[in-house]
């Protein structure tokens, strides 16, 4: 016999008018290998048909099933309940759009984001579709990998404390996508006009270094070392800027 | 009623979808891509292998080229696929990685000098050429002549979608995420576009364009175990199935991996045995050789698949609350191989099983894993029977897989096919207009609204939903699995046929205002049976074994009577699909012949049978 789980979890349709926010509790019998995964679809399929929430790749690849699991953001599918006390209290991520119950609106504010960002590689070189390819170095094409693992599955933005208490701050996703672009030869913006885009307290001046969001990312990505190399080189940009300007 | 018009409209924003939406837009039509979930969260993020392409730069690869890769993808399909599609692919692939490489993928590149490698258990050294450092590099896949699946290490569909969507974010297309179709709209001879749910607010909304794109995915999901996204359930199969008109090419050619993860089935990778791991039983007996004595855990995916299942079935499996399932030992590979060769197989089981793989055994069970089956088109990816609906990706049979889908030709698929159709696209869009009837819209809409009516109010019947799903997956999964046959299939058809009437009793049992998830299940369950009724009843049919559709009863390749495709249709009002048939290819560039692995009987087009004993294939 497994353990007798003990959920809590946040409840909120805005569309029904008779909804109010609260919490209901569900028991279920915990299995081998249990992840949240399989906890949530069990308590929707055989208690609660109305539950929403998302996910989608259940493997930790797609980054939808952020939510707030017993006061930490973290990925639900790979989490195993067994790694959890009895009781499990799970809220939707803060900062987004509630959907309803866990299910938040990531789309739409992942899709502003890299819009003003500019995550896309900026050339005016056009492609040969007939020629052999520009070569690379597998180090740098490594090290480029390993800032685009990001899943925008938004738990450092649901952890940072100026994200939470500003609403135009880009957050630790943007900075690190930022610094993925400034890795890449094939993007020719210079620095002045990453400058442009996060030297002010929406971007890396906003930040207040609490790093929630490097302990909480479910990718381990080296988000307090991006933070820190970006902070620096636009704080050099910062004080050309001024000079340039005067 | 809200509507919204363009050019064209993507249903699915997945790699196919995209990369369609991105040529028309380039081409300066306006393009509407509708997403189940944000757009990347799409299941093309899962595939880790990589894409193939015989660019020919690692050492491994080198001398490849189209021809070889299409020999690989003909041999592969077991002669199932269309070549010309298989032509134009492979001559396309190259220049499509490159692309992707311009757009931002940071591929993996070539590094000279010595490394190792396994193969078949056993270590190997390789030397990369000086000249071609720094040039996008291969690994290694099943059932390929070289090495040439192109790779950004284990995260190759995670970048391609990304990149792909920051080239959709720059070009500034519409993606409208959280959307359903849940109907195409059409008089039964243009398609003008979809009614579709919002699955935030659950309000319809006509989508009216004048090409519209079935880039769904594949449908996974209507079996108990896969390793497909919760997602794949097949939705745009299932709205084009209902037309009546546009078929699904062989809805039986589904492809199963031999390792999933229990309880949740996600795919562990096939290099695991590759590099030397064994399967075990419930007494910890190495059962492969005694299957296989020669080949073992190496022979092929399908063979490997096909044991287990055999082995399960002896009751031989291990016990479990999720069912009965295998051990993965790759203990004996030690901590030091695991952790660097083998890194994400180690994550899956941390994160996913809670166990250590360099000390336990791993809990596995064959699972679904892929579609080769599709809505069919030509090969400029025009569904057959409506003007102005076109299908790209797995949601498509186009026919590049056959009745066997290589490694890391999926990937590569959904980036080439999205390319070619929507250079297609393009070209229909020019010049052509269409007239959005309003009357068709209206009773299209009103149609699914007195639907989704019927359904809240409990009208027609109380059945449970999940209830209905599961049964239909049971269905599927027992009898329309890994082994087939005769007796079983047409079990499977009458239980399914039993399970169909349940569907069409399906009522709502909770607070549906909203997006419903409860609801948003019900509009599509009997769409989901249907679909499940094609693929048992075209698995009945199909008295043959070809790829992965393998018949107990019938264990040989059948040249001689089924070199085909099979075609299925849903008349309104029917409990059973209509079954075409029709050539598998208009040119034979390679004649059928013996694939060179797995173990084969061929009955040829003059009715002489052949069998034949090869060399075994490993890949993802």
């Amino acid at each position: 016999m497994g353990r007798n789980l003990k959920f809590n979890i946040f409840r909120y349709n805005p569309l029904d008018r008779n909804s109010v926010p609260h919490s209901d509790t569900f028991f279920i019998e915990e299995t081998d290998s249990m992840t949240l995964f399989i906890a949530l679809t069990r308590i929707r399929e055989e208690q609660d048909p109305s539950l929403q929430f998302d996910f989608c790749c259940r493997a930790g690849i797609c980054g939808s099933c952020a939510m707030i699991i017993n006061g930490r953001p973290d990925l639900a599918c790979k989490t195993l309940t067994k790694e959890l006390p009895t009781e499990i209290t799970l809220m939707p991520l803060p900062v987004f759009k509630l959907i309803g119950d866990l299910s938040v609106d990531t789309g739409i504010w992942f899709r502003a984001m890299n819009e003003k960002v500019g995550s896309w590689i900026h050339t005016d070189k056009t492609l040969d579709p007939n020629a052999e390819e520009e070569k690379m170095d597998n180090a740098l094409a490594e090290e480029i990998y390993e800032l685009e693992r990001c899943v925008e599955c938004g738990c450092c933005v649901a952890s940072c404390g100026t994200a939470n208490m500003r609403e135009d701050f880009i957050g630790a996703v943007a900075l690190n996508r930022i610094a993925r672009f400034m890795l890449d030869p094939r993007d020719q913006r210079k620095e002045g006009e990453y400058f442009e885009v996060i030297g002010t307290d929406e971007g890396i001046f906003g930040c207040m270094g609490l790093l929630a969001c490097e302990d909480v990312c479910p990718k381990n990505l080296p988000l307090q070392d991006q933070l820190g190399i970006l902070r620096r080189k636009m704080g050099w940009s910062a004080v050309k800027h001024l000079f340039r300007l005067g | 009623m809200e509507t919204e018009f363009s050019d064209l409209l993507c249903i699915g924003a997945g790699l196919a979808g995209e990369r369609v939406a991105i040529e028309a837009a380039s081409s300066g039509f306006q393009a509407i891509c509708l997403s189940i979930v944000p757009p990347r969260r799409s299941h093309s993020s899962a595939a880790q292998g990589g894409m193939q392409a015989s660019l020919g730069n690692c050492i491994m690869g080198d001398g490849d080229n189209p021809d070889i890769h299409f020999a690989d993808t003909v041999k592969g399909s077991d002669w199932g696929c269309d070549q010309e599609v298989a032509r134009l692919f492979v001559e396309t692939a190259p220049m499509a990685v490159r692309e992707m490489a311009y757009w931002g993928i940071p591929w993996n590149r070539v590094v000279p000098g010595k490394s190792t490698y396994f193969k078949g258990g056993k270590q190997y050294e390789k030397v990369e050429a000086k000249e071609k450092e720094g040039l996008i590099t291969a690994r290694s896949f099943g059932g390929t002549a070289k090495w040439r699946t192109c790779y950004t290490s284990d995260g190759t569909g995670h970048t391609l979608l990304y990149t792909m969507d920051n080239k959709v974010v720059e070009l500034g297309v519409t993606v409208h995420d959280r959307m359903e179709a849940i109907s195409l709209i059409h008089d039964g001879e243009t398609c003008m576009g979809a009614v579709v749910r919002d699955l935030k607010t659950g309000k319809l909304r006509a989508y009216l364009a004048k090409a519209t794109l079935i880039a769904t995915g594949g449908y996974g999901r209507i079996y108990r175990e896969t390793t497909n996204a919760v997602i794949n359930e097949g939705n745009g199969a299932i709205i084009a199935l209902d037309t009546g008109i546009v078929p699904i090419g062989n809805p039986e050619a589904i492809q199963f991996h031999p390792t999933g993860i229990v309880p949740t089935h996600i795919l562990v990778t096939e290099g695991c045995r590759g590099d030397g791991g064994t399967l075990l039983d419930v007494n910890e007996n190495r059962f492969m050789p005694e299957y296989e004595p020669e080949k073992a855990e190496l022979a092929s995916r399908d063979v490997v698949s096909r044991w287990m299942t055999h082995h399960i079935r002896r009751g031989l499996g291990v016990k479990g609350h999720y069912g009965d399932h295998l051990w993965l030992d790759i203990r004996h590979l030690g901590a030091q191989h695991i952790k660097t060769k083998l890194r994400e197989v180690e994550e899956i089981c941390n994160n996913f099983l809670g166990i250590d793989p360099i000390t336990q055994l791993i809990p596995v069970r064959p699972a679904q894993h892929y579609t080769m089956a599709g809505v069919r088109t030509d090969k400029d990816g025009a569904a057959y029977g409506l003007k102005g609906l076109f299908a790209a990706g797995e949601a498509a049979c186009w026919d590049l897989h056959g009745f066997n889908r290589l490694g890391g030709n999926s990937l590569a698929e959904t980036v080439v096919a999205g390319k070619i159709v929507g250079e297609k696209i393009s070209e229909f869009l020019k010049g052509y207009d269409v007239t959005f009837d309003t009357g068709i819209v209206k009773n299209a809409m009103v149609k699914e609204l007195e639907r989704i009516e019927r359904l809240v109010s409990c009208n027609d019947g109380h059945e449970d939903v999940y209830k209905i799903r599961n049964a239909m997956q049971d269905e599927l999964m027992d009898r329309v699995g890994i082994f087939r046959n005769g007796n079983d299939l047409q079990k499977a058809v009458d239980n399914l046929q039993e399970i169909y009437s349940r569907a069409k009793k399906v009522g709502i049992r909770s607070n549906w205002l909203g997006a419903s998830p409860e609801l948003a299940l019900a509009i599509k369950i009997q769409g989901m049976v249907r679909l499940a009724l094609c693929v048992a009843y075209g698995a009945l049919q199909r008295t043959e074994s070809r790829g992965c559709h393998a018949r107990e009863d019938y264990d040989a390749r059948n040249d001689r009577d089924w070199l085909n495709r099979t075609l299925a249709t849903w008349k309104e009002g029917n409990d059973l699909p209509t079954l075409n048939y029709e050539p598998v290819s208009k040119i034979m560039e390679l004649p059928p012949g013996d694939r060179g692995y797995g173990a084969t009987k061929i009955i040829s087009a003059e009715g002489e049978i052949t069998e034949e004993e090869s060399e075994p294939m490993m890949g993802d």
